[in-house]
């Protein structure tokens, strides 16, 4: 009976993801860095693959697993471009942080 | 033995996760990330999803968090920034009280739907806890690979072929976006310097 009430249960990793992911929200509302804007984006990823992950054991389905997978290459593609552009800012201004973000209007 | 696993990479994860947060130098952002991405990878080991674990740490806390840094350096923006400046006053109560009411929200749907799943015995998903489907799989040699490669290549051999074109345009817009405009390219005027 303790074993069993001390065994992590599929609630305990989406309880874990969702403070991972309000976590990540908060980040993002309070940081004004664009690259640590990004951490947090990831972080709030991270969490959303933690979920899918823990229910495609719950549920027995490899499906979970597999979105997963593309997740992360939607992901590391995301980072890329938006490094892309954030090396193309910071370049012009060095100081920029995401106030200045206006500038991407033409 | 598994309480013990989830409790440390727990810790590890949120410990990272606040660390990205709270840390006012992107460089010590970033290696909280790193630590942050361990934790998920060992839990995805404790999930019985070991190829991802391992992709986890090659593809995150390898490739982006290294992009991450290299930025940071390329950039010279390693300056530490003063996280005691508030420049929008009602930011941080704002952000705090939307983190939280997320959390609980998530939360109370979490622990209200947790008998939800159980319901569907006998419909293709065994759910009891003593022999899932996912376990019997990985027993075998490279079973978890197997199954995943099974999944992607067979349902969503599309989308894999789709993520494909997805990565090659990132990495031509990347290298339109960081290159440095050559004298007699078009330039709109009146912007920046």
């Amino acid at each position: 009976m303790i074993a069993a009430l001390w065994t992590p249960t599929t609630t305990w990793y989406l309880l874990l993801a969702a403070a991972l992911f309000s976590i990540g929200v908060v980040g993002v509302m309070v940081r004004r860095n664009p690259l640590v804007l990004f951490m947090c984006i990831e972080l709030m990823l991270n969490a959303v693959n933690l979920t899918f992950v823990a229910l495609a054991r719950k549920l027995g389905d490899i499906g979970g697993q597999s979105t997963v997978f593309f997740v992360m290459v939607v992901a590391a593609a995301e980072v890329v471009v938006g490094l892309g552009i954030v090396v193309a800012i910071l370049r012009r201004r060095p100081d920029a942080t995401t106030d200045d973000m206006a500038e991407l209007k033409g | 033995m598994e309480f013990l696993v989830f409790v440390l990479a727990g810790a590890m994860v949120l410990g990272g996760a606040i660390g990205v947060v709270v840390r006012n130098h992107p460089v010590h952002a970033a290696l909280s990330l790193v630590l942050t991405l361990f934790g998920i990878a060992v839990l995805f080991v404790a999930q019985e999803a070991n190829f991802l674990a391992a992709v986890q740490v090659i593809v995150y806390a390898g490739a982006i968090v290294v992009l991450f840094l290299f930025v940071i350096m390329l950039l010279g923006v390693d300056k530490a920034e003063d996280l005691r400046l508030e420049p929008f006053k009602v930011q941080r109560p704002v952000a705090a009280i939307v983190g939280g009411g997320l959390l609980v929200l998530l939360g109370m749907a979490v622990i209200a739907s947790r008998d939800a799943t159980t319901a569907v015995k006998g419909g293709g998903l065994e759910t009891t806890t003593d022999d899932l489907p996912l376990t019997a799989a990985n027993r075998m040699h490279d079973g978890n690979i197997r199954a995943l490669a099974r999944d992607v290549f067979s349902d969503h051999v599309l989308a894999f072929e789709l993520t494909s074109v997805l990565l090659v345009i990132a990495v031509v817009a990347t290298v339109m976006l960081a290159r440095k405009p050559r004298k007699g390219d078009f330039v709109v005027e009146g912007t920046g310097k």
